[in-house]
């Protein structure tokens, strides 16, 4: 039973029903990182899918933007509590991304510029749930946001769409990645409000 | 699991902002900038959470220290800044985050920047410090608006007056005392340069505060010749965009 807070009525907002449990709506775009914010020159940028031994696809910035893309408008949930409703990100789709890719891995880790890494089941980039976006609110993706390319994957807290994205390593066994070693829950679903270990 | 915290004491560290002690039975401790979920809870059951950093270092007697500044267009920070009372109960969980930390065990030289509020976890780093009888080479970099906007300003003063080791320097951005040798305006490459360590020294870097000033400084210092891994962020706020 949780302690009432004498005096406090609090601020409902309309869109209380979509906000997973813990969440606050924002209207603003806050930034967490764990370091500074890396640029990286288009012409040196890449995207590399990998097995943990070789390179199995690798795009430089003109063949990935030569992929089709998607247009699409999500909510996102961030694990310092903050949601946002409605954001319109332009990207790749990771099945665009991993349709040549012949695996029989269950896990990937993504990584990114900078050194950050996060871990989730292969199951949740596939089926129209991940994108590598390079767009938000049809301007180029910010640095400080993640740009030139951030992956996106709005079903699960925000850390695990990493900014600055590398690249996605395969595997038959799970790994983990910075903030999950660090504290921050396995999977992070913000309905089960997975936010550290052992929620 | 939620603790339970009684208020023992609040004290104005600002116009707007304010440090509550609580006194919490069964906290398990935290390190030097971790932060904890605070839940007010409204009768009808509506709750809101909000992550503070908690500013006291580590002591035995149960008492966690948070400075929470307060929002103009907050839900949160006005109840907490202008509402509770001595001997309220507030809801906490945590302690959470494991890398925007400083551990006693650590010997290197230590650049700390804060921007406004940001200083609360770096203060519970230099409380830690102090504490721990450690001897690591601190500098602090503080930007405020104005004198009247310093945390904690007596407090330093007194550290830094019997302990070489930690060295302060203030940049304000709006309005600085009479005399002071830099004019108001915001940080920038030379006072990095000139307040903060060599990147030959191989400092490890904090930096916290408002995302474009965190975004300023650590490009700054990597500009100055620090190595990206060895500085760490906590930003808050908006980007400013809100789109």
């Amino acid at each position: 039973m949780a302690i009432i807070s004498r005096g406090f009525s609090g601020r409902r907002t309309a869109g209380d029903q979509k906000l997973p449990p813990g969440q606050y709506l924002t209207p603003d775009f806050p930034v967490l990182s764990a370091g500074p914010t890396p640029h990286v020159p288009l012409d040196q940028w890449e995207f590399t899918i990998d097995d943990g031994d070789k390179v199995l696809q690798r795009w430089d910035w003109k063949s990935f933007r030569d992929l089709p893309t998607e247009t699409l408008t999500v909510d996102i949930h961030c694990v310092t509590r903050w949601s946002k409703f409605g954001t319109t990100w332009e990207g790749v789709s990771l099945d665009t991304l991993l349709a040549e890719v012949k695996t029989d891995a269950s896990y990937a880790l993504v990584h990114s510029y900078g050194g950050y890494t996060t871990n989730l089941p292969l199951a949740d980039l596939l089926n129209k749930q991940a994108w590598i976006a390079f767009r938000y609110e049809h301007e180029d993706l910010a640095p400080e946001h993640g740009g030139p390319a951030r992956l996106l994957v709005p079903h699960l807290y925000l850390w695990k769409s990493a900014k600055w994205v590398q690249g996605i390593t395969l595997m038959d066994q799970d790994k983990s990645g910075f903030w999950e070693r660090l504290g921050y829950h396995n999977y992070g679903d913000p309905w089960r409000e997975q936010r550290n270990w052992g929620d | 699991m939620w603790h339970v915290g009684k208020v023992i004491a609040l004290g104005d560290e600002t116009a707007t902002a304010r440090t509550i002690t609580l006194e919490v039975a069964d906290w398990p401790g935290q390190v030097a900038g971790q932060h904890v979920d605070v839940r007010l809870t409204a009768p009808d059951g509506y709750s809101a959470v909000r992550s503070y950093s908690i500013a006291s270092g580590p002591n035995s007697e149960g008492r966690m220290e948070l400075t929470v500044e307060r929002l103009a267009n907050g839900e949160v920070s006005p109840y907490l800044t202008q509402e509770l009372a001595v001997d309220d109960q507030l809801e906490l969980r945590g302690p959470i985050g494991g890398w925007f930390v400083w551990r006693t065990q650590q010997t290197e030289p230590i650049q700390l920047i804060a921007g406004g509020s940001g200083i609360v976890p770096l203060m519970a780093m230099i409380r830690s410090r102090a504490s721990a009888g450690s001897a690591a080479p601190f500098r602090l970099l503080y930007s405020v608006r104005e004198p009247a906007a310093v945390f904690y300003r007596d407090e330093l003063r007194a550290l830094l007056g019997h302990d070489q080791a930690v060295n302060l320097t203030y940049a304000y951005t709006r309005a600085a005392p009479k005399n002071w040798p830099r004019p108001p305006g915001r940080i920038d490459a030379a006072l990095i340069a000139n307040a903060t360590w060599p990147s030959n020294i191989g400092a490890t870097c904090y930096v916290c505060g408002p995302t474009s000033f965190v975004e300023t400084a650590a490009a700054f210092l990597i500009a100055s010749g620090h190595s990206p891994d060895k500085i760490r962020t906590e930003r808050f706020g908006a980007t400013g965009d809100r789109k």
